[in-house]
């Protein structure tokens, strides 16, 4: 019987995890969206206009064909908040839910081993999807899912500066970053930014970073201050949508934070193309679920 | 700042016209090709071999394309351009290898790469990373799929497309190059931001 329970409770998780991975690969989260409109009505260059109007096309375009907005459906992760968690059932449920995913919404197979490069086929692997459990103080569990895309995860990087360097380092890094991505990561793009910590710690905080929603600062009004800071001057390189010039190169910086070691300030810039695919499952305690 | 529409495949005197800014819309045949079909398309020109599609006066696709199959026949979902970069090192030798008339990317390709479209008389068009449905849109049908042993992403496809673009000419055969262009404006912004930083 309970057994039974448990099965039919992974089923159900799968079934809801098919949707919210349609979801992401289909329909950018709305503060993206608002973001990109924004962006296209201040951009000043011309050629960075016709990019972002074609962005803007292209998102109205996948939605009403309910097709997936970039063909690079990327790597999935997914972040997993819970007071407690069945940790084999839910993984069960998630990787269940990829292999479908891809057959049902479709996705891209974009899965390989990383020496052979031979393709898994189903967007499975070795360790992937990727799960982040996070044991939090809340009633309900939340499935959050994160398509990432080659494009913008190449141009990311981990840099261990001289601690002396401070935030003078930190905003040279990371402008000189945004520079030298160019128009790799498909910009508009997210720079998503870790520091502190082990360096493991560093990139886990970049990637907190990533699912933070768009507009929602910092609660440190320091480290709001530092994303706010670090936007406009991102915004002032000029790189551009698509790096090919005008005043629209990030749609917003965020900084998460762990302490580190005295002697060390490791930083991790990771960047998020503007398909910033994400989407939420929330499941309640009554066993009702949204997605968000 | 021209606007052209081309048919496959594309003439030498066509393309040399051509002019950075320039929008194209291309209708024919396209060939998607990524870092291991170059690879395959290389080896086979150095072994002596024809590969299996007739790329005289081709027009070459960065793209990964995501397809599936309805009642046999594959079908183009989304299909946006590929970061061009890590075609950079194989691009010159395939351009010296076949005659490739154009390439379609994002982001841009390396001064070799530049120097070698001068040479062959070839242009580098960038199409809006991520546009994906956009760009499947205008794809007509799947002609053919050759090298899925690569793997679905990697294989290489035949496309017909039809008024395939807007796609912005960004390397011209006259060495006009507007990343190189943004690239070195963002690089001087950078070194006054750099100086100016507290
Ligand atoms: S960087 Fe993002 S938008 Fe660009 S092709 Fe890759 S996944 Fe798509």
């Amino acid at each position: 019987m309970a057994v039974e329970c448990v099965e039919l409770k992974v089923r159900r998780l799968e079934e809801a995890v098919v949707q919210l991975i349609r979801k992401a690969a289909i329909e950018l989260p709305s503060d993206v969206k608002e973001a990109l409109w924004k962006a296209y009505k201040s951009e000043t260059s011309k050629i960075g206009r016709i990019q972002l109007k074609a962005i803007l096309e292209n998102i109205t375009a996948a939605e009403s064909a309910g097709k997936p907005l970039c063909q690079d459906t990327g790597l999935i992760s997914f972040y997993v908040r819970s007071r407690s968690i069945d940790h084999m059932a839910v993984e069960k449920a998630l990787r269940r839910a990829v292999v479908r995913a891809s057959r049902l919404v479709p996705l891209r197979p974009s899965v390989v081993h990383p020496l052979t490069r031979l393709n898994t086929g189903n967007n499975t692997g070795n360790r992937i999807p990727n799960i982040l459990w996070m044991l939090e103080d809340i009633d309900h569990m939340e499935v959050t899912v994160v398509l990432k895309g080659a494009g913008s995860e190449n141009s990311s990087d981990l840099y261990m500066l001289p601690p002396g360097e401070g935030v003078k380092g930190v905003k040279r890094t990371v402008v000189e970053a945004v520079v030298k991505a160019g128009g790799q990561p498909c910009p508009p793009t997210i720079v998503n930014i870790g520091l502190g910590g082990t360096v493991d710690l560093t990139f886990k905080m970049a990637k907190l970073a990533l699912i933070r929603p768009l507009g929602k600062r910092h609660p440190e009004g320091g480290i709001a201050e530092l994303e706010r800071e670090l936007l406009r001057l991102v915004n002032s390189t000029g790189v551009g949508p698509m790096g090919l010039g005008g005043r629209n190169t990030a749609l917003e910086v965020k900084i998460e934070y762990a302490h580190g070691h005295t002697a060390s300030l490791p930083l991790a810039v990771n960047f998020q193309c503007w398909a910033d695919r994400r989407a939420t499952l929330r499941i309640h305690p009554d066993g009702s679920a949204e997605i968000f | 700042m021209a606007e052209y529409r081309l048919k496959t495949p594309l003439k030498e005197e066509d393309v040399r016209k051509l002019r950075v800014g320039d929008s194209v819309y291309v209708s024919g045949i396209i060939y998607s090709a990524r870092d291991l079909a170059h690879r395959r398309l290389l080896k086979l020109a150095e072994a002596g071999e024809k590969p299996p599609v007739r790329l005289e006066g081709a027009v070459i696709y960065h793209v990964g394309p995501l397809v599936r199959r309805r009642k046999g026949r594959w079908e183009v979902v989304s299909a946006g351009p590929t970061t061009s970069f890590r075609m950079n090192k194989d691009t010159p030798r395939l351009l010296e290898c076949y005659p490739v008339r154009m390439i379609i990317g994002k982001g841009g390709m390396s001064g070799e790469v530049a120097e070698a479209l001068k040479k062959r008389g070839a242009v580098y068009c960038h199409y809006p990373g991520g546009a994906a449905v956009l760009a499947a849109e205008r794809v007509k049908r799947v002609v053919k799929v050759e090298w899925l042993d690569l793997g679905i992403p990697e294989a290489l496809w035949v496309l017909e497309v039809e008024d395939f673009g807007p796609l912005l000419v960004a390397m011209d055969a006259q060495g006009g190059n507007l990343y190189e262009e943004a690239g070195r404006k963002a690089r001087r912004s950078l070194e006054k931001l750099l100086a100016g930083l507290t």
